[in-house]
C-alpha cells in the first residue's frame, strides 16, 4: 500500500523537518486540514470553483494522430486547459480556502517559472486576500511575463536574492518569511514538497486529476484502468495527482519523466532519482541532489518547472520500491516532443508536459496498451523558450 | 563532566555564546577566532557548519555561509581544523548547522568526531523533537554531545515542558519570531514572553538569542534568563575586520562590560 504513516512519512522518505519557530504553523495545518477538507462547507466550494472557476472536468482526449505514430491508445489529460493553463490552480484553490478557514489574513508562496506563482495569485485575487510571492532574482529576469501577470492580478513580487537565485532559493525566503510572520500568514506550497502534511495535502488536491481519469475512462474504454499513466516530475504535482487513484492498483504502470536536462552526465541536469542520494531539504526527507559534502547542487532543465534539486518524497518512495518507472528525459528531446504533439495534435504543450509526451520513445508497450499521459500545462509561457531554441 | 553542564553549574548568570560560521571570513580563521572570544571573556562558542540552504538564517549569516562554501569550508575541513582546538580553547564548543551535511557524513562518524575534537553539544534547527527521540537521541548521548533545543513566542507551554523534559544543555529562546539578525530593540511584547518562560522555572538553563547585538540587548536578555547568544552582530564585526583578534576582543567587551 502507498500510504503515508501517522508520522507523515512514505517508506523512508518524508516527515517534517522543520525550525521549531514553524511548529506552532505545521501542527496547525496537520491536526486540521483533513476535517476542514472533508467537510460539507468545504467541499461544496472547492467544487463549485474547480467546476466554474477552473473550469474542471478537464476534458480527457483521445489523441488518434499520436496514437496512429507510437502505435497504442493514447489520450490526453487535458491538464492544460486549466484557467491560468496548468495544474497548479487545482491546488491554490484548495489551499486558499483552507487559508480563509483557519481564519488566515496574507498569503505566501515561492514560485519558480512563475506558474505556481500565478496561480496563487489568481486565488489570492479572488478571495480579496493579501499575496507576495517570493522568486528568485534570476527567475525574474528570466520569466517576466509571469512576473507582470502576478503584480496584474495585484500580488507582491519580492526577489530572493541569496544562494543561486532559483527556484530553491525562493522556497527557502518563502520559509523565512514564514517564521517571521506565524499567526496571520498561510504559506501555499506548490508542489508536494515541504514538510508534512503539505506532499500529502496538495497531492489530496491535485488527485482530482486521477479520480477524473478513472471516470472518463470507464466511459470510453470500459474500464477506469489504464494500461500505463504517464506524468512529468519536477518536485511531483502533477504526476501525485495523475498517479494518485493508482498507487495502489497494481496493474496500471506508473511512469514519471524527470529532466535530464543536457545528459545525465553533463553537469547540467535535474533528473533527481539518478544522480540524487536520500538528504533533507525544505523540511522532508527525500532524494535530493547534492555533493559529498550535503550542499545542495544547483539543477538545470530546459524546462523551469522541472528545474529543482529535489522530488516529493512520495515519488522518492514510489522509485525506493519499484512502483514507477523513471526515465530522465533530455531537453533537446522534449523540445522535440513538443514540436511533435503540436504539429500532430494542434497542442503546444508547456515544456514540462512534452518531457512526458517524450517518454512514449523510452517505455516499452504493447500495440494497444491504453496509455494516459497528463498534459500538465499548456506551452503559452514557454513561447519565448521555443523560439530560442528555433527547431521547427 | 560535559563542559556545557560544568558551565551552567558555576555560572549562573550573564552567559555569553558567541555564533560564527566556520570558514568566515577566511578558511583558516576558525582556530584563531575561538581562541580571541575565549581570550575576550565570552563562555560559550558555537561554531557555525555552513549549508547551501539556511532556511531560519536572516541575510548576515545567509552571507556568511555562502562565503565559507565557497572558501571551501567543509565538515571534514572543519573537523581536522578542530583536531587540536583543545590545546588552547577550554570553554564549551558547540556545533550549529543543519541537518543535511551531518546525514552524508554519516551520523555515527559524525558523533565520533565531534567526542574526538573535544565539542561538547549540538544545535540543529531543522531536527524536530520527535525526530530527535526516534532517530538520533541515543548516539548523541553515547558520545556526550548535550542537544539543545529552540523555542519561541508561539511555543504552547506544554510544548515547553515537553522540550525541557527531553533535553539536556540548555534551551534557546529565540527572542521573537523570526529569523536570525539585529533587530531595533526589544518591546513589551517579548518580555512578557521572557516573564513567562521564566516564571515556568525549567529544569534547563536558558539562553536568549536573535536580534541581541550590544550591551544593551545583553543586559536586557540577562534579566530574564541565565544569559544570551550573539550571531549575527558579531558576523558583522569580523566581517570586514583587518585585526580579527583585536575587533573581536573590544567587541565582546563592550558587550559583557
Amino acid at each position: 500500500m502507498i500510504q503515508i504513516d501517522e508520522k507523515g512519512f512514505y517508506g523512508k522518505f518524508g516527515g517534517a523537518y522543520i525550525p521549531e519557530m514553524l511548529h506552532p504553523n505545521i501542527e496547525e495545518l496537520r491536526e486540521n486540514w483533513e476535517q476542514i477538507v472533508a467537510s460539507p462547507d468545504f467541499q461544496e466550494e472547492f467544487q463549485m470553483l474547480l467546476r466554474d472557476f477552473v473550469g474542471r472536468p478537464t476534458p480527457l482526449y483521445f489523441a488518434s494522430r499520436l496514437s496512429e505514430k507510437h502505435g497504442a491508445k493514447i489520450y490526453l489529460k487535458r491538464e492544460d486547459l486549466c484557467h491560468t493553463g496548468a495544474h497548479k490552480v487545482n491546488n491554490t484553490v484548495g489551499q486558499i480556502i483552507l487559508a480563509k478557514k483557519l481564519g488566515k489574513k496574507r498569503i505566501i508562496a515561492e514560485t519558480g517559472a512563475g506558474q505556481h506563482g500565478v496561480a496563487t495569485a489568481t486565488v489570492c485575487a479572488l478571495m480579496g486576500m493579501d499575496c507576495t510571492v517570493y522568486m528568485g532574482a534570476l527567475d525574474i529576469q528570466r520569466q517576466r511575463p509571469n512576473v507582470e501577470r502576478m503584480k496584474i492580478l495585484g500580488a507582491k513580487v519580492v526577489p530572493a536574492t541569496s544562494g543561486s537565485q532559483t527556484l530553491k532559493d525562493a522556497t527557502n525566503e518563502a520559509m523565512r518569511q514564514w517564521i517571521n510572520n506565524p499567526v496571520d500568514t498561510h504559506y501555499i506550497i506548490g508542489s508536494v514538497v515541504g514538510p508534512h502534511p503539505y506532499p500529502e495535502m496538495v497531492a489530496r488536491f491535485q488527485s482530482v486529476i486521477s479520480q477524473e481519469i478513472k471516470t472518463q475512462l470507464l466511459e470510453k474504454e470500459g474500464t477506469p484502468n489504464p494500461d500505463i499513466v504517464i506524468a512529468c516530475v519536477g518536485g511531483g504535482s502533477n504526476a501525485a495527482g495523475a498517479f494518485y487513484h493508482y498507487y495502489n492498483v497494481p496493474q496500471v504502470r506508473l511512469v514519471a519523466a524527470e529532466a535530464a536536462g543536457l545528459g545525465i552526465n553533463s553537469g547540467k541536469s535535474a533528473a533527481t532519482t539518478v544522480l540524487g542520494t536520500p538528504g533533507v531539504l525544505h523540511g522532508s526527507k527525500t532524494l535530493l541532489m547534492q555533493t559529498e559534502d550535503g550542499q545542495v547542487v544547483e539543477p538545470h532543465s530546459i524546462s523551469a518547472g522541472l528545474d529543482y534539486p529535489g522530488i516529493g518524497p512520495v515519488h522518492a518512495h514510489l522509485h525506493d520500491i519499484g512502483r514507477a518507472e523513471f526515465v530522465a528525459v533530455e531537453d533537446e528531446d522534449a523540445m522535440k516532443a513538443g514540436i511533435e504533439l503540436s504539429r500532430l495534435e494542434g497542442i503546444i504543450p508547456a515544456i514540462e508536459s512534452a518531457h512526458a509526451i517524450h517518454a512514449l520513445n523510452m517505455i516499452q508497450y504493447q500495440k494497444d496498451d491504453v496509455i494516459v499521459i497528463n498534459l500538465s500545462g499548456r506551452g503559452d509561457k514557454d513561447l519565448e523558450t521555443y523560439i530560442k531554441w528555433g527547431g521547427y | 563532566m560535559n563542559r556545557i553542564d560544568q558551565l551552567f553549574q558555576q555560572k549562573k548568570q550573564r552567559v555569553l555564546s558567541i555564533y560564527f560560521t566556520a570558514g568566515f571570513p577566511r578558511l583558516e580563521d576558525t582556530l584563531p577566532i575561538m581562541e580571541a572570544i575565549q581570550a575576550a571573556g565570552a563562555d560559550i562558542i558555537e561554531v557555525g557548519v555552513p549549508y547551501s540552504d539556511p532556511i531560519a538564517d536572516g541575510p548576515t549569516i545567509q552571507e556568511s555561509n555562502m562565503v565559507a562554501l565557497q572558501n571551501g569550508m567543509s565538515l571534514k575541513k572543519l573537523f581536522s581544523q578542530l583536531e587540536k582546538m583543545r590545546e588552547t580553547v577550554q570553554v564549551p564548543v558547540i556545533l550549529m548547522g543543519y541537518l543535511n551535511p551531518i546525514i552524508q557524513f554519516g551520523i555515527e562518524d559524525f558523533c565520533k568526531k565531534c567526542q574526538a575534537v573535544g565539542v561538547d553539544g549540538l544545535i540543529l534547527p531543522d531536527l524536530p523533537m520527535q525526530q530527535y527521540l526516534d532517530d538520533y537521541k541515543e548516539m548523541f548521548d553515547q558520545y556526550g554531545l548535550r542537544n539543545t533545543f529552540l523555542i519561541s513566542p508561539q511555543t504552547s507551554a506544554a510544548r515547553i515542558r515537553e522540550i525541557d523534559e527531553k533535553s539536556n544543555g540548555f534551551i534557546y529562546m529565540v527572542s521573537s519570531h523570526s529569523i536570525t539578525g539585529a533587530k531595533a530593540d526589544i518591546s513589551g511584547e517579548q518580555i512578557e514572553y521572557f516573564n513567562r518562560v521564566k516564571s515556568m522555572e525549567l529544569k534547563n538553563p536558558r539562553l536568549i538569542g536573535f536580534g541581541i547585538s550590544d550591551n544593551s540587548t545583553f543586559n536586557t536578555a540577562c534579566t530574564y534568563s541565565h544569559g544570551a547568544i550573539i550571531g549575527s552582530a558579531f558576523i558583522k564585526t569580523i566581517k570586514n575586520s583587518q585585526n580579527l583578534s583585536a575587533d573581536i576582543i573590544s567587541y565582546i567587551r563592550s558587550v559583557i562590560q
